[in-house]
């Protein structure tokens, strides 16, 4: 089974970090994607733009209405994500937690509808 | 290893929430200076519990409440001491908020007061950047000073008369709306984009050795975007700032000379940033508010960015752009740097008479740019005791050292008899 995991963030934390901070920060998910490759689990996985870049689209009386901002005014942002095939539950949960930004913000699991197969 | 983690982690979480505290203390205090000892009092609190007891679930919040009893206390004592209650005393001297009934929204709402109150246009809107940096950015005295390049006890002086003339005023306290609202965001945009622009263009001095203001600025712009959304002015201003800021490490030599727009490496500029930057522009456009000049000036930007080479650069629409930033703001700056992209979209005999145009504007005849473009234009055309008169004027004008090597380097060259490059045109196009 697919397994979306979706990182959550708080970006204001991420901004006030220094650039050492920040690379460290890189290179722990570089080592973390490498990991999930090695092992034959990643479909996908990317960083997202920071927030401020979203625009969120809706339609009302067939008006596509367009609103500057991400769709969910929390103090965490979606940050990323990775997609992962796993057997169990258990073992997206486990892939989850390694995640470097599991340490800082949190991970949302979400299992993919597969129609097929 | 874990007590250092969580120390580094309190020392984060207090640095990307003091500035939120700090403003919601103003708009209760109404007084700069016991908002800051509050706040102070109450950081220091948290980073003797926290490491200790665990961050809290609202860390804006815990901070908050804390200072603001520490307010009220001294509110208190100094009642007491006086004898009588004063009128302030009696105003603030409230129960303190509980946590819980502090939004996450209230700390959003009152930075985005303070960054209007910060940029308010009785100051000058150098006051303004450093009371920016000071209060907004959160950065120590020693650093706003080092950034304007004055003294800190001058700086000191500097903020102490600026917050004590918002005071005498009555802090407004509020976001401007409606008919209000485009000048004063415009203030407020001008003081983040000098920010940028003090760190981007160091105006005096040798080398770079000071904080490093076009982050600080970016920073301030993101943050600014997030907190007044649907401004196409602001997301094109972040936009600029981050095209710009992108060619940085092109910008200058191993021997920290200046490196013409022409000449940078494009394999060094950052591509993440000009990405980024492209599609806040895209979005400002899609708001379809009317252009203004960072909307405009950003669209100039992302053209130079997404072009391969200076060459394939499309100037007619570089020189289309320029004509539109004229009517929005029309000053001797930007008509300089029109007559540049005239003279690259039709020529350089077309540049330098646009350029000659200009000559009567004095403040461009003291502005060593103008030299240097012309400069650039008669070497173009060949006409070598020109070009070596008005580079010598440029180096006469300006008084950065790197940009003096920059012209002496330019004159060498003409005298050696060298042709001019096909391509020239000042960085900052």
């Amino acid at each position: 089974m697919r397994y979306m995991l979706l990182i959550w963030e708080n970006e204001a934390l991420a901004a006030a970090q220094s650039e050492a901070e920040q690379q460290a920060v890189f290179a722990d998910y570089m080592t973390f994607t490498d990991d999930l490759r090695a092992r034959g689990v990643m479909q996908a996985g990317d960083p997202l733009m920071p927030s401020e870049t979203a625009i969120t689209v809706s339609v009302q009386d067939g008006r596509t209405i367009s609103t500057d901002g991400p769709f969910a005014e929390t103090r965490e942002q979606l940050g990323g994500y990775y997609i992962v095939e796993c057997d169990t539950l258990e073992q997206a949960c486990e892939h989850a937690a390694r995640i470097p930004g599991a340490k800082t913000g949190a991970i949302e699991v979400r299992p993919i509808m597969d129609f097929d197969g | 290893m874990a007590e250092t983690a969580r120390r580094d982690r309190v020392a984060l979480v207090l640095r990307a929430e003091a500035a939120g505290v700090r403003a919601r203390l103003i708009g209760a205090l109404r007084d700069f200076d016991r908002a800051e000892d509050a706040l102070q009092d109450a950081l220091t609190a948290a980073w003797e519990r926290w490491p200790v007891d665990g961050l809290p679930d609202r860390p804006a919040a815990w901070l908050y409440r804390v200072a603001e009893r520490r307010a009220l206390d001294v509110l208190r004592r100094e009642a007491v001491a006086a004898r009588h209650a004063p009128q302030q005393a009696g105003e603030a001297a409230q129960a303190p908020e509980p946590e819980e009934l502090l939004a996450l929204a209230d700390f959003d709402d009152d930075l985005l007061r303070l960054i209007f109150t910060c940029c308010d246009p009785s100051l000058r809107p150098e006051i303004r950047a450093a009371l920016t940096l000071r209060t907004v950015l959160d950065m120590s005295l020693e650093e706003v000073a080092r950034a304007f390049l004055v003294p800190p006890r001058t700086m000191e002086q500097r903020l102490l008369r600026a917050r004590q003339r918002l005071q005498r005023s009555g802090i407004p306290w509020s976001v401007p709306t409606g008919a209000e609202l485009p000048a004063r965001l415009n203030d407020v945009l001008r003081v983040a984009y000098l920010i940028f622009t003090e760190g981007y263009a160091t105006t005096s001095g040798e080398s770079l050795t000071r904080p490093d203001l076009c982050a600080l600025a970016i920073g301030l712009m993101r943050r600014l975007v997030r907190l007044q959304r649907g401004q196409a002015e602001s997301l094109a201003l972040l936009a600029l700032m981050l095209l710009q800021h992108a060619r940085a490490a092109a910008r200058s030599d191993a021997a920290g000379l200046p490196v013409l727009l022409a000449d940078q490496d494009r394999t060094r500029w950052d591509p993440g940033a000009i990405r980024q930057g492209t599609v806040l522009l895209e979005k400002a456009l899609r708001l379809r508010q009317p252009p203004g000049p960072y909307q405009i000036q950003a669209a100039i930007a992302a053209v130079h960015a997404n072009a391969p080479s200076a060459r394939d650069t499309d100037w007619q629409e570089i020189s289309a752009l320029y004509d539109a930033l004229c009517r929005v703001q029309d000053t001797p700056v930007v008509r300089l740097n029109r007559a540049v992209a005239i003279a690259m979209a039709s020529g350089a005999a077309a540049g330098l008479a646009e350029l000659d145009r200009l000559a009567a504007i004095p403040s461009l005849i003291g502005h060593h740019p103008y030299h240097t473009a012309r400069g650039a234009l008669l070497w173009r055309l060949e006409r070598r005791d020109a070009a070596v008169a008005a580079y010598r004027r440029a180096l006469g004008l300006t008084r950065n050292r790197a940009e003096a090597g920059f012209l002496q380097d330019r004159i060498e060259r003409i005298e050696a008899g060298e042709a001019g490059p096909e391509v020239q045109l000042p960085e900052r196009a």
